[in-house]
């Protein structure tokens, strides 16, 4: 108990100093950090609930389209903002720029979680590769879609605001980081929190076998579509702040990247372990480490190394770096029963 | 009359999405595998015959070459992944094949450019209803040729002994394997052939129509939607529900605006599903 509370207080200690210790990183750190929320939150319905989607980047993608909308359409008209393109003609100041970002990423959160509601429950309801290809579509569908409307840029892509000069050099980087790491912590709270209780049981009996959960009087379409709004919930928020991390929005490119994104949240949760809480975080860690630190080297090759990893992590490493740490070392690593429970246990025997 | 048009086009369309599609349903019916990779090896059979219309040789000769050279790349990819993921979770193979989809769609983009292509056949047009309904005579070709592929495909299973040994597998494979069928080879013969599908497909969309590295996709969810329209197994459905795709589709397409096409497939696709759910969860049932 005492070993991880340190270990939270050293990473949170670590998140905090990081921006100033490697003041180059500042960028790459943020994106870590949006790495491991979408992760995280894919691991929820992906890992603990069995089912596997391709299209939790349907919610990323219209979170950062909605983040950038509203921020540049509380203040301005939305349509002459995407028709200048990159030329500003409209400029926010600072105050507008914050209360646009914290609006838009209020919005950004809560329009994915209602949209995960609505078609939760007719998507929910496949299962198996059905509901895999059916979020695949999904996901695919929203990019060409997306890239067809005029109003957020259609093909020509979506420039967010830039950020205000608020005086010193480089508040942007910082800012972006921080609005990252919060939203970190605060997915790690939640998750944790709800790994904790009767849900995340309800979760894992829905995957280990529906059909007997359901007969054991849990109702398994109401657990799942929390489950999968929760997901979208902080899909959405990373997706905001991702948008406004990158500058630019393309439909097909940055947003619905279902070739990037969709697969690398999958791959990494895989990497790290399903199923696990530390699994993803681990995993998306050392992904983008791998990825920043090799994806020079392959000039071009980074996709044909992005299919052979993908291949080779799921013929050979499927249960990932936490799965094989259990199998490995099972009395540290291995399932945390509750303390008293086990107690208990040991005393009748 | 633009409605005739669309039509006929969608029918001759769908025609060659049926093709990709039975390869698709043989396989999953075979080794239960949903290969995301189809559209690829759709494509990569487009270049085959592209790059013999460069070389100078007529692209139709295409038809012929390209299965070939398909079936080794098919056996290739059993050898190297497929039979590895063969009876593990579902998930595993539909991650694992959409590696080798991304892996071949880069490959493909630096092997022939990210360019749009096609070969020309230069087979004329066939003008109908007083020329308000024009008809590329390759389009007719295409869907000729499909055709006779398919039937003499189905004839193979029928009366050889390797289609006997697949249709075994497919309805039973312990019990195949105990009667002394060599399932590995009945699976990497199987992903051949459908490899070689896909192979002869793909020479007659570059004939047809266009191709492009990165246009795989969308054929697989073609021929996905149309297997679980018709059904695993159930061919005149799925050459049915094939030509009702490409009629929608052309319709789409005049109606909504090409830019909405591809995103129109993949929404239809939604739809089916949610439509097939709603339906059979009515019996307390899941699509299977």
């Amino acid at each position: 108990m005492k070993n991880t509370s340190i270990l939270y207080i050293g990473i949170l200690i670590f998140g905090i100093a990081a921006p100033f210790v490697f003041p180059a990183f500042k960028v790459q750190l943020s994106i870590l950090c949006v790495l491991i929320v979408l992760a995280t939150t894919w691991n929820i319905q992906g890992g603990e609930m069995g089912y596997n989607s391709f299209g939790n980047i349907l919610f990323y993608g219209l979170g950062m389209y909605l983040c950038a909308s509203v921020q540049v359409g509380m203040f301005f008209p939305l349509a002459e903002w995407t028709e200048s393109g990159g030329e500003k003609t409209f400029v926010h100041t600072p105050a507008q720029f914050f209360q646009g970002m914290a609006v838009g990423l209020i919005v950004a959160a809560i329009v994915p979680t209602i949209v995960a509601g609505l078609i939760g429950y007719s998507i929910l309801g496949l299962r198996g590769h059905y509901f895999a290809i059916c979020t695949l579509g999904l996901g695919v569908a929203a990019g060409e879609i997306s890239g067809g409307i005029e109003i957020i840029g259609a093909g020509q892509g979506f420039t967010t605001p830039p950020f205000p000069d608020v005086g010193s050099l480089d508040s942007r980087g910082e800012f972006f980081y921080f609005l990252s790491f919060f939203t970190l912590v605060l997915t790690f709270i939640a998750v944790r929190s709800i790994y904790s209780t009767r849900f995340k049981l309800i979760l894992n009996a829905i995957r280990d076998n529906e059909d007997k959960a359901e007969a054991m009087g849990i109702e398994t379409m109401k657990y799942k579509i929390i489950g999968w709004m929760i997901s979208a919930f902080f899909c959405g928020l990373a997706g905001g702040i991702m948008g406004g991390l990158v500058g630019y929005i393309d439909s097909t490119d940055v947003a619905f990247d279902g070739r990037e994104m969709g697969v690398f949240m999958v791959l990494m949760a895989i990497l790290g372990g399903k199923g696990t809480l530390w699994g993803p975080i681990i995993g998306a860690t050392v992904f983008h480490i791998f990825k920043e630190g090799f994806w020079t080297f392959f000039l071009g090759w980074q996709y044909v190394a992005l299919g052979v990893l993908i291949v080779v992590i799921v013929i050979y490493f499927p249960e990932g770096i936490m799965g094989w740490l259990r199998e490995k070392y099972p009395e540290r690593f291995g399932e945390v029963v509750d303390e008293k429970d086990r107690k208990a246990q040991v005393e009748l025997k | 009359m633009i409605s005739v048009q669309a039509c006929l086009d969608g029918i001759l369309l769908g025609i060659l999405f049926a093709l990709i599609a039975y390869g698709m349903a043989l396989q999953w019916g075979v080794m239960n595998i949903i290969n995301i990779a189809q559209g690829d090896l759709v494509i990569l059979g487009g270049y085959i015959a592209y790059f013999m219309y460069l070389y100078g040789i007529h692209p139709a000769w295409g038809v012929i070459v390209a299965p070939v050279i398909m079936y080794f790349v098919g056996i290739a990819i059993y050898k190297l992944v497929i039979n590895k993921v063969v009876d593990r979770d579902l998930f595993i193979s539909i991650l694992a094949t959409f590696g080798i989809s991304i892996l071949f769609m880069q490959l493909m983009n630096f092997a022939f450019g990210a360019d749009v292509v096609l070969a020309n056949s230069d087979y004329g047009t066939t003008m109908l209803f007083n020329n308000n309904v024009v008809l590329p005579n390759s389009k007719i070709f295409s869907a000729f040729i499909s055709i006779l592929f398919a039937i003499c495909l189905v004839i193979y299973m029928k009366k050889s002994k390797l289609g006997r040994a697949i249709r075994a597998t497919a309805q039973n494979a312990r019990a195949a394997k105990i009667l002394g069928v060599d399932t590995e080879k009945v699976y990497a013969a199987t992903f051949g052939i459908n490899a070689a599908l896909c192979g002869v497909a793909g020479a007659l969309i570059s004939i047809t129509f266009t191709i492009h590295p990165y246009m795989g996709l969308p054929y697989t969810i073609r021929s996905f939607m149309i297997v679980i329209v018709a059904g695993l197994g159930n061919l005149p459905g799925v050459a049915m529900s094939g030509m009702g795709l490409g009629v929608f589709e052309e319709f789409a397409d005049y109606i909504l605006g090409t830019e909405f096409r591809i995103g129109s497939v993949f929404l239809l696709l939604v739809l089916i599903l949610i439509y097939r759910r709603f339906k059979l969860s009515k019996k307390r049932e899941y699509l299977k």
